[in-house]
């Protein structure tokens, strides 16, 4: 099961991060710390994988991003990149060419397709086209909401 | 303007591009303060607001939240979106509460209520959002709440697939908090069929789910075995194309096939059904063939997702341990990845390759790869790989290979990085004292520890070198002379101080012969070191000097000069003070008796699990040596390291006892021993005294009365006429003993007044306590009665206590005495030694009263191997290849009392064409010389 999934800038800024696990606050922002100062200093032909505390650490860094994973001693190392990059590969999708800056505008649709992806912590559905075709139905009910709140304003209905 | 997608929330956009704007960090907290302030008011305030309001403050709420402030306001107005019935409010609702609600918020039932409405929509999209809630708070309040609803929206036929998805994974969570929410019965088998589902999704979700039931439950769930194989078979032998969105990157549902091989790792074997286990090793294959076949894609992707499934399959062969067929092709595999250009391929093959060196069918495989791990460990970029394959090394020694290990890991040491080198060093120790053979070899490596990594050689590792040079003797005089050289670099490490002083203070008289070591030359030696080091340290060799003077009373003076200085028994440190002061009174005013007394060579220490494995174990909670496992499974078993020490001491200190070591309580049962044996036949008691009589066999007369025989052994009988026998069982460890005389009547009346009294004198009996418990006055007729002694060596002590028995017997008195088989040998502790330290300490032991010698005439015939046979049950440990003379017979032991321990030797020197013996003791102590030599005379 994933403990806890992180995505911070180069430059140590946090942009998402999501837990699995109920963490005190506090504990949260010293793992946090620890991690973002742990990874940075790591060199670009590293591992992807560490241990650290009784978890492992995954990650891998795609433009200027980091994606962290925590996971437990038995998971598959290997498939947790596969799932930072099916993430990756959802976000490209929807924004098209995703960059830093769509993520830190739209964060709340990077989480919104992250619990499509993963639910507590679990891969809920692996299909690219099925989370896809999910996000979009939410767009769409947004869209039908937003042109019903217009034209309530405006008098028409 | 950054792009925003949606329904975009224009207010929050501008304010996220504010936040960006600003150019220092001050700038931000007070956009951010105004923000808030702004926010506060408007919730406060305005009851007019509207969901499209309330939805973009509690959105900036996150967004600040995520930039690291703390969030304790809009709680409220966030489950109030949650009962809007627009789906974007909603599910920013949802958002901010799974990401700033916790469990015990007192929100709790607020947002169960709205909970429970979005599970009963009709709009699959909003159960969905309520599922992914509960999944991501999981509490247990939300546990009762939805323990009807979740599990038959998981089996119900008219649920969707995604709905599904999410109550699978929503249960999983719910039963990590609260394991009773899954209901048994005939629900167990409607969840293990969702194995079957149709849609690949929902397989992926219900197997999470299924993983942790099983773990709770395995029998209940063990059907879940049979789908599973055949649903990982049709995987693994799909086309890429038969799954078609669950193919990723040309390899079929890896996350569906990972997830069932971990399903079957909770089960071993995973199953008793031939056939199933046949198909498994069929699918198990497979994956290891398509591991050769060449790539469908350069992309890092496809090998990841291959490799990932591989991995997984890897991990249940070893798992299953028992297709050596597979355990070696895995190997085969993982050897090839070890020359990998991906470096987490490397990572991932060494320490795969850790779990199969613990398997005693891949372990030989695994030690092929020795030389490419060695070269990870110098060579790779990354430490953590580095790391592995020092972990690696440390899981694939074995005696075999341990020298060759150990010696590259103590190469590597020497540049290591600073973060691995401790745990390297405990490593190192762990090694070298678990397969040392020759403990001189471990001695090196431990002070070469010292000498390349001393500031990460732990106290244990010192700790543990000390008990090891005390508990083995035939170490010791190397110990000292290795440490005297080590002792004389330049610059040598505190920690080589420390254990240079420790093993000198005890040992140094061992290389004292040498006039390159002489008394001074040692004392000289450690105190140029003395202040250069830390307090603790002064103080130990505090304690070393006061040892000296007992070992060398002719540098007394140089080192009560030590004591005086100023620097010391003013010392601003109380410990340095009051060692320097209570040491330089004792070596003036105590006598040298007392001396020797108080500075005696330390006890050895208790035997037990290496304390060092201890620390590694808390280092790396189950990481650590896994190799015990593969011990009791590989057909030579070696012992464990804590099983060995045990071992390799039972073995060397107990070598002729071999009840010894069993429960002194245990004395009602028989011992196993082999000293006697052979017919019993001639008594009625044989039953109850069991084999003791053995020995007895071939004396047929009716009075067995025979002491000096208990000599040589521990249990017999004692004494037998035509009225009484008397058996003898017993038993020692250390200064202690305990002994049984069990009293048997052979006539055909009861022996009355039977008293049993103890011939000790007062002052004897200051040197060996005896206790005696009472016994019946009456023996009845054919009956056989017991009593206990129990004795306490507290000095050593001549001759044996006697015990008088008197009884009535048909209206007569009858009296005798016997000696009781309690002389002083019975409390040696057998010491194994090689010649040099034999011959060293001979020549130690050789002051007037510490030598003592008689010549005898031999038994008719001159028979050596009944004299062997002798000496191996007195007590000492016959030495063999010790003595150039193959003829000679030496032996080695500690006499064990409370007071002190005595150290013995003895020489026997047979003159064949004299016929005659001559004995040779030496000792510590001129009454123990004495009395073992006493013993000992005329018995060959």
């Amino acid at each position: 099961m994933m403990l806890f999934m992180l995505l911070f800038s180069r430059q140590g800024k946090l942009r998402l991060q999501k837990w699995y696990m109920a963490y005190p606050d506090k504990v949260k922002k010293k793992i946090t710390r620890e991690l973002v100062t742990t990874i940075l200093a790591r060199k670009p032909k590293m591992c992807s994988f560490l241990e650290w505390k009784d978890c492992k650490i995954v990650y891998k860094r795609y433009a200027s991003l980091y994606f962290c994973c925590a996971i437990e001693q038995n998971d598959n190392e290997l498939l947790t990149l596969e799932i930072i990059h099916r993430y990756v590969e959802l976000l490209d999708k929807y924004f098209g060419s995703v960059c830093e800056l769509d993520i830190i505008f739209n964060f709340e649709k990077a989480y919104f397709i992250l619990d499509e992806l993963l639910i507590g912590g679990e891969i809920q559905e692996t299909s690219k086209k099925n989370v896809l075709k999910a996000i979009a139905s939410q767009d769409l009910l947004q869209e039908d909401e937003a042109v019903e709140g217009t034209l309530r304003d405006i008098g028409l209905l | 303007m950054a792009p925003v997608r949606g329904d975009g929330m224009r207010g929050l956009a501008v304010f996220i591009s504010d936040i960006r704007n600003c150019k220092s960090k001050e700038a931000e907290v007070k956009r951010i303060n105004k923000e808030l302030a702004n926010i506060r008011s408007k919730f406060k305030g305005d009851k007019t607001l509207d969901g499209y309001q309330k939805k973009k403050y509690v959105c900036k709420l996150l967004f600040i939240f995520l930039l690291g402030h703390d969030i304790d306001f809009g709680h409220m107005e966030a489950v109030n979106l949650l009962s809007s019935n627009k789906y974007s409010e909603k599910q920013i609702g949802y958002l901010f509460i799974s990401v700033l609600v916790n469990t015990n918020s007192d929100l709790i039932r607020l947002i169960i209520q709205s909970i429970k409405n979005d599970l009963q929509s009709r709009n699959p999209v909003h159960v969905n959002l309520a599922l992914q809630c509960i999944a991501n708070i999981g509490s247990r309040d939300m546990a009762e709440s939805f323990s009807n609803e979740i599990p038959k929206l998981l089996v119900s036929g008219d649920t969707m697939d995604v709905v599904k998805q999410s109550a699978a994974l929503c249960l999983l969570r719910l039963f990590r908090s609260s394991p009773d929410i899954i209901p048994g019965g005939e629900w167990t088998s409607r969840i293990i069929h969702l194995l079957n589902d149709q849609h690949m999704g929902v397989v992926t979700a219900a197997t999470s789910l299924i993983d942790a039931l099983v773990k709770r439950n395995p029998d209940e769930y063990k059907g879940c075995v049979n789908l599973a194989v055949s649903r990982l078979s049709r995987i693994v032998t799909a086309s890429y194309t038969d799954l078609q969105d669950y193919t990723y990157y040309f390899v079929p549902a890896p996350w569906l096939s990972v997830k069932l091989l971990r399903l079957l790792q909770n089960y071993n074997p995973v199953t008793e059904e031939a056939g199933v286990r046949a198909r498994l090793n069929e699918t198990l294959e497979t994956i290891l063939n398509k591991a050769q076949e060449p790539p469908k894609s350069k992309k890092v992707q496809h090998s990841n997702a291959k490799n990932a499934v591989l991995f997984e399959a890897i991990n249940l062969i070893i798992h299953s341990d028992s297709e050596p067929n597979l355990l070696v092709r895995a190997c085969n595999q993982l050897g090839q990845f070890l020359s990998n250009r991906e470096t987490n391929l490397r990572y991932l093959a060494l320490e795969s390759m850790c779990h199969l060196a613990t398997s005693e069918f891949s372990h030989e495989e695994v030690k092929k790869h020795q030389e490419v791990v060695i070269l990870s460990m110098k060579m790779e970029k990354d430490v953590s790989v580095r790391q592995m394959a020092v972990d690696l090394l440390y899981a694939m020694c074995d005696r075999g290979n341990a020298e060759e290990i150990v010696q590259e890991m103590l190469n590597y040491l020497e540049t290591a990085d600073y973060s691995i080198r401790e745990e390297m060093v405990l490593k190192v120790a762990i090694l070298a004292e678990k397969y040392a053979t020759d403990y001189t070899w471990y001695v090196d490596v431990i002070l070469n520890l010292i000498r390349i990594a001393g500031d990460y050689v732990s106290e244990e590792v010192w700790y543990r070198v000390i008990q090891i040079v005390i508990n083995r003797e035939e170490v010791q005089g190397y110990a000292a002379k290795t440490v005297f050289e080590a002792l004389q670099a330049p610059a040598c490490h505190e920690n080589m101080v420390k254990v240079g002083g420790y093993i000198l203070g005890e040992f140094g008289n061992l290389i004292a012969g040498d006039s390159r070591s002489a008394p001074l030359v040692q004392f000289k030696l450690l105190h140029s070191k003395y202040h250069l080091c830390s307090p603790m340290t002064r103080a130990l060799l505090l304690s070393t000097y006061i040892k000296f003077i007992n070992l060398f009373p002719e540098i007394r003076t140089n080192i009560q000069d030590v004591f005086r200085q100023h620097s010391n028994l003013r010392s601003a440190d109380a410990e340095l003070q009051q060692r320097a002061s209570e040491y330089l009174q004792l070596s003036i005013v105590a006598s040298t008796d007392v001396l020797a007394t108080v500075l005696e060579e330390m006890p050895s220490f208790p035997e037990r699990e290496s304390s060092i494995l201890a620390v590694l174990k808390k280092k790396k909670p189950g990481r650590v040596p896994e190799n015990e496992i593969r011990e009791s499974k590989s057909p030579a078993p070696l012992p464990s390291a804590a099983q060995n020490n045990v071992h390799v001491n039972n073995s060397h200190s107990k070598l002729n006892n071999s009840n010894a070591n069993t429960d002194l309580l245990g004395l009602s049962t028989p011992p196993s021993n082999n000293i006697g044996g052979g017919s019993n036949s001639n008594s009625t008691l044989i039953d109850v005294l069991g084999d003791m009589y053995g020995s007895n066999s071939n004396n047929n007369s009716s009075a067995v009365y025979n002491t000096k025989k208990f000599l040589f052994k521990n249990n017999g009988v004692l004494f037998e006429n035509e009225m009484l026998q008397i058996g003898v069982k017993s038993e020692f460890r250390q200064n202690l003993g305990r002994l049984g005389l069990f009293y048997g009547n052979k006539t055909q009346v009861p022996l009355t007044n039977f008293t049993p009294v103890l011939q000790w004198s007062a002052e004897d009996a200051l040197k060996l306590n005896v206790q005696m418990k009472v016994v019946e006055p009456t023996l009845e007729a054919g009956a056989q009665i017991q009593q206990l002694l129990t004795a306490e060596c507290i000095e050593d002590y001549a001759d044996a206590p006697t015990i008088e028995i008197s009884f009535r017997y048909n209206g007569t008195q009858q009296k005798f005495s016997i000696k009781l088989p309690l002389s002083v040998n019975k409390f040696f502790e057998p010491t194994e030694m090689n010649a040099e330290s034999f011959f060293a300490r001979w020549k130690n032991l050789s002051g007037e009263q510490q030598r003592s010698q008689k010549v005898f005439k031999a038994a008719q015939p001159l028979d050596l191997a009944g004299a062997r046979n002798k000496l191996m049950g007195f007590g000492m440990q016959l030495l063999d290849q010790v003595d150039p003379n193959p003829d000679n017979m030496v032996c080695a032991g500690i006499i064990h009392t409370q007071s002190q321990q005595v150290g013995c030797l003895m020489r026997l020197e047979p003159n064949k064409q004299a016929q005659m013996f001559r004995l040779t003791v030496r000792a510590s102590k001129e009454t123990v010389t004495r009395e073992i030599c006493d013993l000992l005379s005329d018995q060959f």
